[in-house]
């Protein structure tokens, strides 16, 4: 194991003046002030000493506060439950700081995020080309305090996007998107191919931007739990559950045993409902329609189920700071039981006509590879992670809700292919059975399922965790006053993961792009925001 | 093959008889909520409480309005939870799509004394604003002349114009065995030149503007537009703001207003038949 994150002395020793201090703002978040914004040494430094990955880069507007814009990276260790936060002060008037890009390509939309929307400038990034705001758009920063919600932008004009050309005899780009043929979200892809293969795809996502980081800084904390179930719709409860996390952190609450309880009962049905549905997904983009009829059914048997459970489909409106809204009845549990014990034997048997297909395993493997040196390069999270030997998930790495580390298996495989994307969604849906049988036991115990969370104090920085169905999902936020928010930051796993994407599918042919793009399976709107 | 096939007969029939049957829904499952508006003495808790500001308040001297718009609620429940009176309390129902979107609106005028507790209800309307009915006759020939056109088949084109992909989540379960919206002669299509409707989810960014119009305009006439969800409808809980527009209304016309965050299955297909003329309009819980 790498050796746990530094104290401010030998940080100090190391690097002087460049290290203002270290403060363990929370039990799991320690926060190191730099001086200025080049925060290289430390990073490098932080990378070989101690083996440490860049979760996240995001930044703040504190001008009107302190009189700087901060950027913050979030580090992690394998094995190491604690964030280490690098804030790094940019200034009002020179508002550049030194991009990672280069030997980092994981911070490569991250930063390209943090010039649009803050206006600041990643010096020497390889590709500083806009990534979150369209080329169309006038020069606006929307995350700067100074720039007001509803701003009413003039009529766009000229390129959307300049793509790349693509050059060479028998060479030609498709354009597909932003509306695709199925019911998918919006996004544009450009495919340069010769002939069948794929040569390169580009990108253009952030079609379904909707301001909702800008939105947070609006709403009171209770109503910004709905937003927060609204920033990607098939992962609700994920994204609320991540948010009020960091609310709680805040304000210093501690969840009762039994709402932690219940929680990881829902988080693990909002995976059970998305994998199968995938799995059939990619039975169906494979021309294996029957199974997904079978795997739809399967979903639905779920949704129902959640409806049950929450008065949601979706899981919605259960969460809320402090815990859950209501407690169960021993009818509801016992109804859970009931429905995943059918579903159990269903899933086992859509699995036996799945596996025993030959046509659909020959077209699944060796499809679609994403090399593991490809995915640790590019910070790839969650199952396309895992499938391409990412050993990472957060509910074992960060522990929450009624997690426990020690038992909690994850499924890692290296060969990076669609088949073992699917494999891994296979997995995870076996244990997540088991953990949803292992809340149920602990649930026999009455107890409280909320405690209030009345008024939190402005100023405080917190951080919150999910292992979402998809990956990581982080949201950080800084309280203000009034129960409400300066910031709050969101990162849904996939925009790590889009990059992914690019790289799996070259030297495929196109008729293979959709099964490929659903084994990853990305939210636009939890990329867009 | 022998393996699919037993699987086939084990599984049996699962299709719902929606619409002909009434839906099956959970004993949980929140739908609309129901204001006791002629009891009704303080709105101000609920109205605090709703996330998307659904329930507004309008102060004047010595009287309140009190709007609760249908097309922006999200079925959290928060309101019947803040209000102390139990005028507020959720129903079950879902089949609330309207053709217009003052259908949608309910507003309650009040006199309110001192404290400000509503003592009269003065006044009940639909939409924000009292206003004349407007030519509805003219809507139903319409509709009529859409149905003679299309028939009992229905050929949609879904558009997602920014939505959180919750509505897509539901739309994609109406081709599922369950559902099975086929039976009902609804398919959906890969070309807006296929489609005679579109079913558009929001709410709209300024990055989609343009391809929905697109996909508007490509669109053969005669054509229906259906608005999905609270975003769909109003903008829900992101509201207008500088990436987004509100309401798909803001960009085209729309002919139906499916509430829901998202709506279930089953209040997709009552909205999208309602906007054939192949079922009729339900009125919001009173």
């Amino acid at each position: 194991m790498a050796r746990r994150f530094p104290e401010l002395a030998e940080m100090k020793q190391a690097f002087g003046g460049l290290v203002q201090s270290i403060c363990a703002a929370h039990r799991n978040e320690v926060y190191l002030l730099t001086d200025g914004p080049d925060v290289r040494p430390i990073v490098q430094h932080l990378r070989s000493e101690y083996d440490a990955r860049v979760a996240a880069v995001f930044a703040e507007d504190r001008c009107s506060a302190e009189g700087v814009y901060f950027n913050y990276y979030v580090f992690d260790q394998t094995g190491n439950p604690q964030f280490l936060i690098v804030q790094a002060p940019v200034s009002q008037e020179d508002a550049r700081f030194p991009s990672l890009a280069a030997e980092i390509p994981a911070v490569n939309w991250q930063e390209r995020e943090i010039q649009d929307w803050f206006g600041l400038v990643a010096e020497g990034h390889p590709n500083p080309r806009r990534v979150a705001l369209h080329d169309n758009w006038p020069d606006v920063a929307p995350l700067r305090k100074s720039f007001a919600i509803d701003t009413v932008l003039p009529p766009f004009e000229g390129e959307r996007h300049i793509y790349r050309p693509t050059l060479g005899e028998g060479v030609f780009q498709i354009p597909v998107g932003p509306i695709h043929a199925g019911v998918i979200e919006p996004g544009h892809f450009s495919f340069a191919v010769a002939g069948e293969p794929i040569l390169y795809l580009q990108l253009r996502m952030f079609y379904v931007h909707k301001g909702i980081e800008k939105r947070f800084e609006q709403l009171p904390v209770n109503r910004a739990v709905y937003l927060a179930e609204s920033i990607s719709g098939d992962s609700s409860f994920s994204h609320g559950t991540a948010f009020c996390q960091a609310v709680e952190q805040a304000a210093e609450v501690e969840v009762p045993a039994r709402a932690r309880q219940m929680r990881t009962v829902l988080l693990e049905l909002e995976r059970v409902y998305n994998h199968v549905a995938d799995i059939g997904a990619i039975a169906t983009d494979v021309g294996f329609v029957i199974a997904n009829a079978h795997a739809s059914r399967l979903r639905e048997m779920i949704l129902c189920l959640n409806e049950e459970l929450t008065g949601s489909r979706l899981l919605r409106g259960m969460i809320c700071p402090g815990g859950v809204r209501w407690d169960w009845t021993s009818e509801q549990m016992d109804k859970c039981v009931e429905v995943l014990r059918v579903f159990a034997q269903e899933f086992g048997g859509l699995m036996r006509i799945i596996e025993t297909s030959d046509s659909t395993r020959d077209r699944l493997e060796r499809t679609g590879t994403l090399t593991p040196e490809k995915a640790r390069d590019l910070g790839i999270v969650g199952v396309g992670g895992r499938a391409s030997g990412v050993d990472r998930d957060a509910r074992r790495d960060h522990p929450y809700a009624a997690y426990d580390p020690a038992t909690l298996r994850v499924p890692v495989y290296q060969e990076g292919d669609v088949l073992r994307r699917m494999q891994v969604r296979v997995d995870e849906i076996w244990q997540s059975l088991e953990l949803i049988a292992a809340a149920k036991a602990a649930l026999a115990e009455p107890g409280s399922h909320r405690v209030p969370v009345s008024s939190i104090q402005p100023d405080r920085c917190a951080l919150g965790v999910v292992e979402g169905w998809r990956g990581e999902i982080l949201h950080w936020i800084r309280t203000g006053d009034d129960n409400r928010l300066e910031r709050c930051k969101i990162k849904d796993p996939s925009l790590n993961n889009w990059p992914a994407l690019v790289e799996a599918v070259q030297g495929n042919i196109v008729p293979d792009f959709p099964v490929i793009n659903k084994s990853f399976n990305l939210s636009y709107s939890g990329t867009d925001r | 093959m022998f393996k699919i096939l037993r699987k086939t007969a084990q599984t049996g029939l699962v299709t719902i008889g929606y619409p002909k049957k009434t839906a099956h829904l959970s004993t949980q499952f929140r739908g609309a909520p129901r204001f006791a508006f002629s009891g009704w003495r303080d709105a101000r808790p609920a109205a605090e409480a709703c996330p998307t500001a659904a329930i507004s308040i309008q102060e004047s001297d010595g009287a309140r309005r009190v709007t609760v718009d249908y097309g922006l609620c999200v079925y959290c429940g928060q309101c019947a939870e803040a209000d102390p009176s139990g005028a507020v309390e959720m129903t079950r129902e879902f089949e609330l799509a309207a053709l217009d979107r003052r259908n949608l609106v309910l507003t309650a005028e009040y006199a309110v004394d001192n404290e400000g507790i509503q003592y009269d209800l003065k006044k009940l309307h639909h939409g924000y604003w009292p206003v004349e009915e407007t030519s509805e006759i003219l809507e139903r020939n319409v509709r009529a002349r859409i149905r003679q056109v299309l028939g009992r088949s229905l050929a949609i084109r879904e558009v997602d114009a920014g939505s959180c992909n919750g509505c897509e989540v539901e739309i994609t379960a109406l081709s599922n065995p369950i559902y099975d919206a086929e039976r009902l002669g609804i398919h959906f299509v890969a070309s807006p030149r296929h489609a005679d409707m579109l079913l558009v989810t929001g709410p709209v960014t300024r990055n989609m503007e343009l391809a929905l119009l697109k996909a508007y305009r490509a669109t053969p006439d005669p054509k229906v537009v259906v608005a999905v969800g609270a975003c769909g409808i109003s903008g829900g809980i992101f509201g207008r703001n500088y990436a987004t527009l509100g309401g798909v209304d803001q960009v085209v016309p729309v002919d139906v207003f499916i509430p829901g965050c998202p709506p279930r299955p089953e209040a997709l297909l009552h909205g999208i038949l309602l906007a054939v003329g192949r079922i009729e309009q339900k009125g919001l819980p009173q």
